[in-house]
C-alpha cells in the first residue's frame, strides 16, 4: 500500500450525562476530526454515547504491569483508610 | 523481575487463567498463547467481513423498505464487529493491514460457511436464524474467555448479534406461513444451510486440534461437539414451531439422554470447503481483494484531507 497505515486511536465513550468518560476500544484513522467521525460509526450505532474523545494510542502512557506490586501493594496493607477498620459500638448513629 | 525464568512466569500465568483472572495486553503471556490467539481473533475477524457478502447480495433485492432497512443495519453491524476483532488482535501486536493481506493472500482463513451461496431471500432467513444462531452459540462462552480484549469485544458482539438471529427467524417464520411456494423456499432454504451450520463448530472433538490447550488457556470454554449440540437441542423445536422440517433422517429424541440424536455430518464436504474448494471461496476472496483495491483513492484521499488539514492549523 502506496499509504502507510493510519494511527491507532483509543475510544472513550460518555453513555451519559453525569458520567464520565470510559475506555470503549480503538480504531485507526488518518486524523482526530475521522477518528471522531469513525467512532461514531463503529462505536455508537445503539445510542452508546452523548459524547466521545479520541487519543492517539501512542500519546498514551501506562505503568507496566511488572510494576503493578511495588506501586499498588502498600495500598493493600493500608486498611485503616477504609471506615470498616473502625468498631463504632452499638447505638450510635449518623457516622 | 526481569530474572525469572520462563516456566516461573508460565506457573504463574497458568495460576492467573485458573483463578479466573483476565489477561490484559500488557501483561506477560506465552509465545503460543499470544499467536494462537492472533490466529483465533483474525480468523473471528476475516469472519465477520467476509460474513457481509452473501448478505450483502439481497440488499438492492429486499422485499420491502423495513427488510431493507434491517439488513442494511445487520450487515453494517457486522463490519463493526470485524473491526473489534482486528483491534483487538492489534492489542497483541498483530500488524492490521499483514493480518487482512493474509486474507487476501488466502493464507488466514475465515468461517467456511460464507462459502456457501446465497441464492434466494429465504436465504436471508436461514442465514440469521442458523449461522447467526450458531455464531451466537459459539460466541457467549467467549465473553468469559481469559483474553479481556476479546472478551469485552465479545460482550458487545453478543449485544448486536441476537437482533441478527431474530430478524432471521422473522422471516422464516413470514414465509413459512405464506404461499406454499414461500413455505417451500424456506424449506429448501433450511435444507441448505443446516448441515454447513453444524459444521460451523468445527470438526469433532477428537480431531480438534487446538481444543485441549485452548480450553486449558480458557481460550475456549466449551467444545466443538458440545456447543453443536447445544446448537440442535435449541434449533429442533424452532423449526418445528415453523412447520419446517429439518433435513437430516437420523434426528430423534433421546429419552435416556435427553437431547437429540443427529445424523452423521459429511466431513469430507467440511474439509474441502476450509481448503479452498466451496462454491463460493474464489468468488468471496476476489471480492475481498477488489475491495481493497478500489478503495485505495479512498483512503490516498482521507491522508491529503488530513495533511491540509494540519497545514492550515500550522500556519
Amino acid at each position: 500500500m502506496a499509504n502507510s497505515e493510519w494511527p491507532l486511536w483509543e475510544v472513550f465513550i460518555r453513555s451519559k450525562q453525569g458520567l464520565s468518560h470510559k475506555h470503549v476500544g480503538s480504531l485507526r484513522a488518518p486524523d482526530a476530526e475521522m477518528a471522531v467521525d469513525n467512532a461514531r460509526d463503529v462505536y455508537t450505532r445503539r445510542s452508546e454515547g452523548i459524547s466521545i474523545w479520541v487519543v492517539e494510542s501512542n500519546e498514551i502512557h501506562a505503568s507496566h504491569p511488572i510494576d503493578a506490586d511495588s506501586l499498588f501493594e502498600p495500598a493493600h496493607s493500608k486498611v485503616y483508610r477504609h471506615p470498616t477498620f473502625y468498631d463504632v459500638p452499638d447505638g450510635i448513629s449518623h457516622m | 523481575m526481569a530474572e525469572l525464568n520462563i516456566k516461573e512466569l508460565e506457573r504463574r500465568f497458568q495460576e492467573k487463567i485458573d483463578n479466573d483472572q483476565k489477561i490484559e495486553p500488557n501483561d506477560w503471556m506465552p509465545e503460543r498463547y499470544r499467536k494462537t490467539l492472533i490466529r483465533q481473533i483474525s480468523q473471528h475477524a476475516h469472519s465477520e467481513i467476509v460474513g457481509m457478502l452473501p448478505e450483502g447480495n439481497w440488499i438492492t433485492r429486499a422485499p420491502n423498505l423495513r427488510r431493507k432497512a434491517v439488513l442494511l443495519a445487520k450487515v453494517q453491524d457486522e463490519a463493526g464487529h470485524g473491526l473489534y476483532l482486528y483491534s483487538a488482535t492489534e492489542t497483541l501486536g498483530a500488524d492490521r493491514e499483514e493480518t487482512i493481506d493474509d486474507l487476501h493472500s488466502g493464507k488466514a482463513k475465515y468461517s467456511s460457511i460464507f462459502n456457501y451461496p446465497t441464492l434466494t431471500w429465504a436465504d436471508m432467513g436461514a442465514v440469521g436464524w442458523l449461522v447467526d444462531g450458531a455464531a451466537i452459540m459459539n460466541q457467549v462462552p467467549l465473553c468469559r474467555c481469559s483474553y479481556g480484549p476479546y472478551a469485552r469485544a465479545m460482550v458487545r458482539v453478543c449485544k448486536e448479534e441476537s437482533f441478527h438471529q431474530r430478524q432471521g427467524f422473522e422471516i422464516m417464520m413470514t414465509l413459512a406461513k405464506g404461499t406454499p411456494e414461500q413455505k417451500a423456499m424456506a424449506q429448501d432454504a433450511l435444507n441448505r444451510f443446516w448441515w454447513p451450520s453444524l459444521m460451523m463448530f468445527g470438526p469433532p472433538d477428537e480431531d480438534s486440534k487446538h481444543t485441549a490447550q485452548s480450553m486449558a488457556w480458557k481460550i475456549k470454554r466449551s467444545t466443538n461437539d458440545e456447543l453443536r449440540q447445544q446448537m440442535v437441542d435449541i434449533t429442533v423445536p424452532q423449526a418445528e414451531m415453523l412447520g419446517l422440517t429439518i433435513p437430516d433422517k437420523d434426528l430423534k429424541w433421546n429419552e435416556e439422554t435427553k437431547q437429540y440424536d443427529f445424523g452423521e455430518i459429511d466431513w469430507n464436504e467440511f474439509w474441502n470447503v476450509v481448503k479452498g474448494n466451496g462454491p463460493c471461496n474464489k468468488e468471496r476472496l476476489d471480492a475481498r481483494r477488489k475491495a481493497k483495491e478500489n478503495g485505495e483513492w479512498v483512503r490516498e484521499a482521507a491522508n491529503a484531507y488530513a495533511a491540509k488539514q494540519k497545514m492550515k492549523k500550522a500556519s
